[in-house]
């Protein structure tokens, strides 16, 4: 398989519950339509939801919800349906919260994000996300930067890079499981931090 | 969605196992009962399959910082003693940092070799922007640097998405035949003793690389496709509608449109291991129209079966539709 680590879970089984839409033919559209979208989504969310803590999971609600959803059928097209799910989403919280938070509504209201621009040219979009995974790798906590860069740039095994660092292979793998972890949330979380609600444009 | 309802689940501990199971299995230990494990506890809720969705993808996007070969150090900082809490400073200096280096490791010099096993498909993409799909069953080998772009189709089929540069074209190898882009979206398809490219959009030029290969280079427009085979190359034409249909596998689907049993079954063969044999001239000539996931091979054939009252036996790994 090349010298890319790793199976490709998505395609390799198959749902058990009989629903319409495979499970690889649903994890690929997952990745490919909604998982760019995150920052976008976090954005909107922050906008209509006062406690910043719980942006996160709310998000990580909506990914939750699409999936289930499409998993008995792919919406077409995804962008608006994403940010559908994500506004009742924030419209049923909020009922359950009872907060009547009128800004909170409001805002939601006249938000305006708009569902179906355009992506910027591809090639920019390329160097940008270089740039993402450049920084998001640079501002890791040292150990789990170094685990990570041994790992992907370098293509050590777990004994040569325990033996660099001088820790056991078990902590490698805490490493690196962390690093991964944080790898993703940093990548998500420097694009959120742009004006726009694409999270494309710089 | 499980769990209290008011209560959002917990992302944080959702990606902790996501990138947890990922550890595991990116060293290479990992075992059918691994998979099996693994499995359980994706399908145990979407929470799970989304969290290892989104953590993986970021994972395998990390490749391209292969580009940098050694990378480079970020400014001596303290190791901080929360992950995140020194982050927006850190951000702001490493951004800076970055884009000053970013032309120098933009390209990666090393070759790298992607595959497909059967039923899989795969996207690529270069620095450079370009994009490559890979379909079922396929060896693709590529090298983008800043002197040259080339790739080699080695079997199977790729959709090429390219970003076009005049001072720098890129080139698909393929047996005898050499795919030039003039800015293009192309499809290239090889198989024993047959070369397929397909333009949907754009320009590009086909040509033989070889001695005594025959034929002489060809400049396609979009709907073109050329098949270069022993008898040299030929170019028909395909309209927008039928052009979708043979990109369906892009969607993983196959879409037919009055194809022969026989085209539609050794469509089928080449994304699964299940194979559909048809031997009888009377099935292999009926007709059908209608999609399909490239996995539906046992939809296929109930649908054979259900349509044109054909017996269907299953023989070990193989469907027979027999009369």
């Amino acid at each position: 398989m090349g010298d890319t680590p790793g199976i490709d879970v998505e395609t390799t089984h198959q749902h058990p519950s009989g629903a319409r839409v495979s499970v690889s033919d649903l994890n690929a559209w997952f990745a490919r339509e909604i998982l760019p979208l995150e920052s976008a989504l976090m954005q909107f969310l922050r906008r209509g939801w006062r406690n910043r803590n719980d942006v996160e999971d709310l998000c990580h609600d909506v990914f939750v919800h699409i999936y289930e959803s499409a998993s008995r059928e792919i919406p077409h097209p995804a962008r608006p349906f994403a940010f559908a799910v994500a506004r009742n989403l924030l419209i049923d919280r909020i009922r359950r919260e009872n907060i009547v938070s009128i800004e909170a509504v409001a805002d939601m209201e006249t938000l305006g994000i708009s569902v179906d621009e355009p992506g910027p040219d591809r090639s920019a979009i390329a160097r940008q996300e270089l740039r993402r995974l450049q920084t998001a790798l640079n501002g890791l906590p040292e150990k789990w930067r170094q685990t990570v860069v041994m790992r992907k740039i370098e293509g050590l095994s777990r004994p040569e890079i325990a033996a660099r660092l001088g820790v056991a292979e078990a902590t490698v793998s805490q490493y690196l499981a962390q690093g991964m972890a944080a790898l993703a949330d940093l990548f998500h979380t420097e694009a959120g931090d742009g004006p726009s609600d694409t999270g494309n444009t710089p | 969605m499980t769990g209290e309802p008011h209560k959002p689940a917990s992302a944080k501990d959702a990606r902790a196992e996501a990138s947890a199971w990922l550890e595991r299995r990116e060293f290479g230990q990992w075992s059918p009962t691994d998979q099996a494990a693994f499995d359980a506890w994706a399908e145990a809720a979407p929470a799970n399959m989304v969290a290892f969705l989104r953590v993986e993808q970021v994972w395998q996007r990390a490749d391209r910082l292969r580009a940098l070969g050694r990378p480079m150090r970020p400014a001596p900082q303290e190791v901080p003693r929360h992950p995140l809490s020194i982050l927006p400073k850190l951000v702001a200096a490493v951004a800076i940092l970055a884009t000053i280096g970013m032309g120098a490791w933009f390209y990666g010099p090393v070759e790298r070799a992607y595959e497909t096993p059967i039923g899989i498909r795969k996207t690529i993409t270069f620095a450079d922007g370009s994009r490559v799909e890979l379909n079922t069953d396929t060896v693709l080998r590529a090298r983008v640097t800043p002197n040259g772009r080339y790739a080699e189709l080695v079997k199977g089929e790729a959709f090429f998405d390219i970003q076009h540069d005049a001072a720098l074209p890129f080139t698909v190898l393929a047996g005898a035949y050499r795919v030039t882009d003039l800015g293009t979206k192309f499809i290239v398809r090889r198989e024993a003793g047959r070369l397929e490219v397909t333009l949907v959009e754009g320009s590009a030029e086909v040509e033989p690389i070889a001695e005594g290969v025959p034929g002489k280079r060809t400049v396609l427009v979009p709907g073109d496709i050329v098949v270069a085979s022993a008898d040299g190359l030929k170019v028909t034409k395909k309209t927008s509608p039928a052009l979708a249909n043979q990109m369906a596998w892009r969607r993983g689907l196959l879409i037919f449109n009055h194809a022969t049993l026989a085209d539609a079954a050794a469509q089928f063969n080449r994304y699964n291991t299940k194979r559909l044999i048809i031997t009888a001239p009377s099935v292999a000539r009926r007709t059908i129209g209608g999609t399909f996931p490239t996995s539906g091979v046992e939809e296929f054939a109930e649908v054979a079966k259900g349509v044109f009252g054909f017996r269907i036996e299953n023989r070990g790994n193989d469907i027979v539709i027999a009369p």
